[in-house]
């Protein structure tokens, strides 16, 4: 187990994917059957550890430390798993640190009751990487910035002449720990037999455009269409072995996302592999995205859920039609294909993407501006931006340059006070990172902030730091994980947040709900009473309403 | 728990002494009234006693400055020779008469030449102990439990969870690296007084024989250990057009040159990191740091306690860091403790990780 928990404290600081791969590459070079094949299963997200609630690791510290400490310890790590794998007092160290199958086994093996016990021997017995990487994988909170599909190609690595889609197309036969997919690769073994036949492949994505970028391109080879808010998605589907028509909806990450969807996923009846956007339609109309967010913070997936927000899949791009791989084609032939298989298939889930006409920048400059007017129509609230492709482009992996651009809209912005501060997640899980801020309004009691939006991005690492001690040396109340920042006419801090969309919410004490709240500047240079007010937030909404 | 420690008969002690009658804490730092000096002056003073080198604790501008032959040194090769009018050596151990007041300093272990400084007056005994660790250093001086009535620490790493493991292995992780990416640089994060010098040395310690390549800001300081008699091997200063065919070698740099234009023109850079920080990962992600290495020249949380309770002090203050869980602690250890609050130290610690004169030298 500390083996792989050094594994998986280097992935979780390298950000270079090569170097990543690599370092998976040795491990499995190195470590025999069936550690690595466990490994595997948890850097895949294969294993199902028996949860172990936050409140039994909470209880297993309190018993070993001064809680006052624990706390202070807590306060400044941020992460309970890592506070507590680093305050264990580690003196007495077995003899030998547990293996990783040993422990998989034995989560299975022990009762709820005993687990408390046997998790303290395996503390005890790790370093404080071991005990950082047990926490982690048993709470189910492991976030290594690693892929499956990046552990995928490291096993394939392993062989002389294997890619990583051989792994991709063998892997939803295998079980852990993989035996027969390490001596497949390592050629002791034959293949083992299991064609996907609803596989996922990595999309291709688009780089950012800036309004200047692309003036000196020519507009005739491209062309353009709109970019909808929703969840970019792969729908892959085809006949197995026995003849059986599997379906599977995979994001863009590789991720297996069929469970959310059963009824998108039953309605893929095709032979092939679709890029689109799923989306929440009603009535034919396209819902926004906070529509679709509703149904994504439903845990249970009820046929009421299903019927109130059906998912469909509006269609960007055809990878495979029954067999035929069409990546290397031009897009423009692809494109032609999509529309023929949209008409032929006739699915009441699936739509074609519509192209956006265009004679130069500006015109298209024009449509971004005004997408209900260039062909958006009612759904004109969905539309995010636009999609601008080379007509010539192939369907290439990852994020080539020169071929796919997407040009959002331009943000709004406001200037708002920061109330409240809550410690971050991951790398910034000791800082105080997320932000909830609020704009001026009146009531009987006179003028008050009223708070109307979290934003937890936009700025630098150095800002995070800037930010963090504001929040620390400005703290006047502590909630829990919590403070509230004093917030006065005079005292406090403006944030300048840039959004992509708002709209009224009853959800809301301020009625009002923001898209991709953002800092785009701190305003260290304004006195909070100088920041917008609430009037000027509604009008904006009203602005959109009309529009 | 506290180990037997005898304590003298004070014969001279007519009156009861208060700490506050020797030692209080000032805007400008510590004052000590009846030697009328100040221990490591954050503003230009008459006179002061100064624990070591580093940024925080030595500003130039002093009158007077008493301090350790090196980290007189030190001070000059950084500050230049007219960083006070006059200066007075006191070697480890010697006891220097100043109004009355008993001076002497002794080894801390932080860094080449730090101290922690025992003041003497009517009987009662402090230590000021600057910063310092227990850890084993081959660069410094090892650390000197000096018994006292008032023990005065920082806490840099107050907290349960700092505990530094031993170094060697934090340099195995580093040799582990360059082992397995032989053809990338591996950029080392360090402060540049003392931390550089002790990776310099424990690398020699676990065979690395190549040059080890140094960042332009750390040449003068190491020049200086090197000329008061540690042997480093050979060091080369970085040529910026070497950089891009310095694959496979070992570059130490100001943790600051990390994330600067500097360190890009490496070939595919590992970015490293060397520091009691590094314990925390949020704190190692933030700073961009690939392989965090945890090497400290402070007292982990171990450390600090047993200092506390071997010099048998009745008073602990504390001066900068996480100083409210130390003082917790001295409390349920049925000591009597209280924060400075001290500005000006390592601003939450992390001042002594990038000080200023390393932005103008790089
Ligand atoms: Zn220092
Ligand atoms: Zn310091």
């Amino acid at each position: 187990m500390n083996r792989f928990a050094f594994l998986l404290d280097r992935l979780s600081y390298e950000p270079r994917r090569n170097a990543k791969i690599r370092l998976m590459a040795d491990y499995f070079r190195e470590t025999p059957d069936p550690e690595r094949g466990w490994a595997l299963a948890a850097l895949t997200g294969a294993l199902s550890f028996r949860h172990a609630k936050p409140g039994m690791i909470r209880g297993l510290i309190m018993e070993r430390t001064d809680p006052e400490l624990f706390a202070m310890s807590y306060d400044y790590v941020g992460d309970l798993a890592e506070t507590v794998a680093l305050m264990w007092p580690g003196e007495t160290r077995a003899n030998r640190a547990p293996p990783l199958s040993e422990i998989v086994e034995g989560l299975h093996a022990t009762a709820k009751l005993d687990l408390p016990k046997r998790l303290a021997a395996w503390l005890d017995a790790l370093d404080e990487t071991g005990r950082w990487a047990l926490l982690k994988l048993i709470t189910g909170s492991l976030r290594i910035g690693a892929s499956a599909r990046l552990a995928k190609t490291a096993v394939a690595a392993l062989g002389e002449s294997h890619k990583p889609d051989d792994v991709e197309l063998v892997w939803p036969g295998l079980v852990p720990p993989y035996e027969d997919l390490f001596a497949w690769m390592e050629g002791r073994g034959e293949r083992p037999f299991a064609d996907d036949p609803a596989p996922f492949r990595p999309p291709m994505l688009a780089h950012p455009l800036e309004d200047a970028d692309f003036r000196s391109f020519d507009p005739q080879a491209f062309v353009a269409e709109w970019k909808w808010d929703g969840i970019r998605v792969q729908a892959s589907a085809g006949k197995d072995a026995d003849g059986r028509h599997v379906a599977r909806l995979w994001s863009r990450s590789g991720e297996d996302v069929s469970g959310a969807f059963p009824d998108l996923v039953e309605a893929l009846t095709f032979d092939g592999a679709i890029d689109g956007e799923l989306l929440i339609l009603r009535d034919g109309r396209v819902q926004t995205f906070n529509v679709l967010q509703q149904r994504l913070n439903r845990k249970a997936v009820t046929p009421k859920l299903t019927a109130e927000f059906p998912a469909h899949i509006r269609a960007y791009d055809l990878l495979f039609e029954g067999g035929e791989d069409l990546r290397e084609l031009p897009f423009s032939e692809r494109r032609k294909r999509l529309e023929a298989f949209v008409a032929r298939e006739a699915n009441p889930r699936v739509d074609l993407s519509q192209i956006v006409s265009f004679e130069d920048w500006d015109g298209l400059a024009a449509a971004r501006l005004d997408p209900a007017s260039a062909g958006a129509g009612e759904d004109a609230a969905a539309v995010e931006g636009l999609m601008v492709k080379r007509h010539d482009s192939p369907y290439v992996v990852g994020r080539p340059k020169g071929l796919w651009f997407k040009w959002k809209h331009d943000p709004m912005t406001v200037d708002a006070v920061l109330m409240y501060a809550q410690r971050g997640h991951g790398k910034r899980s000791s800082f105080y990172s997320d932000y909830t801020f609020g704009v001026w309004t009146e009531d009987d009691e006179g003028e008050k902030l009223t708070p109307v939006g979290k934003a937890y991005f936009g700025f630098t690492d150095e800002e995070l730091v800037e930010l963090d001690r504001f929040v620390r040396k400005n703290t006047i109340n502590r909630f829990g994980p919590v403070r509230e920042v004093a917030h006065e006419r005079e005292i406090g801090l403006v944030l300048e947040i840039a959004f992509e969309g708002i709209a009224r919410s009853a959800r809301h004490k301020s009625g009002v709900a923001m898209r991709f709240p953002r800092v785009a500047r701190i305003r260290w240079d304004k006195p909070p009473h100088e920041a917008d007010r609430l009037e000027s937030l509604e009008r904006l909404i009203e602005e959109r309403e009309n529009a | 728990m506290r180990p037997p420690v005898s304590r003298p008969a004070k014969p001279h002690l007519s009156f009861r002494m208060r700490p506050e009658d020797l030692l209080c804490p000032t805007p400008r730092g510590l004052f000590c009234p009846p030697a009328d000096a100040y221990i490591d002056p954050m503003r230009p003073v008459e006179r002061a006693f100064v624990t070591h080198g580093h940024a925080d604790h030595a500003r130039p501008g002093n009158d007077a400055v008493m301090a350790t032959p090196e980290t007189l040194a030190i001070m000059a090769a950084r500050y230049g020779e007219d960083f006070c009018r006059t200066r007075q050596s006191a070697p480890y151990g010697k006891t220097t008469d100043v109004n009355g007041v008993k001076v002497s300093f002794h080894p801390a272990g932080h860094v080449l030449g730090a101290a922690q400084i025992r003041l003497e007056w009517k009987g009662f005994r402090a230590v000021i102990s600057g910063d310092y660790k227990r850890a084993y250093d081959p660069t410094a001086a090892d650390f000197e439990v000096v018994p006292c009535d008032l023990f005065i620490t920082e806490a840099t790493f107050g907290l349960p969870v700092f505990r530094h493991p031993p170094a060697e292995g934090e340099i195995a992780k580093l040799l582990d690296s360059v082992d397995l990416f032989p053809e990338r640089a591996h950029l080392v994060g360090a402060y540049s007084l003392g931390k550089a010098q002790r990776l310099m040395k424990l690398l020699r310690m676990a065979g690395w024989e190549k040059p080890i390549h140094l960042h332009g800001a750390m040449v003068r300081v190491t020049e200086t250990y090197q000329a008061l008699g540690i042997d480093l091997g050979e060091t080369v200063r970085v040529e910026p057009k070497e950089r891009a065919k310095l694959g496979g070698a070992i570059v130490l740099c100001p943790p600051s040159a990390l994330r600067e234009l500097w360190a890009r023109k490496f070939p595919d850079p590992v970015a490293v990191a060397a520091s009691g920080w590094m314990r925390v990962r949020a704190r190692a992600r933030q700073k961009g740091v690939e392989l965090p290495l945890v090497v400290s020249d402070h007292s982990d949380w171990d450390e600090l306690r047993r200092t506390i309770l071997d010099t048998g002090a009745e008073e602990i203050w504390v001066t900068h860091g996480e100083e409210d869980a130390l003082v917790h602690w001295c409390g349920t250890s049925g000591l009597k403790a209280r924060p400075l609050r001290l500005v000006g130290y390592g601003d939450e610690g992390e001042a002594d990780e990038t000080p200023l004169e390393e932005a103008a030298e790089a």
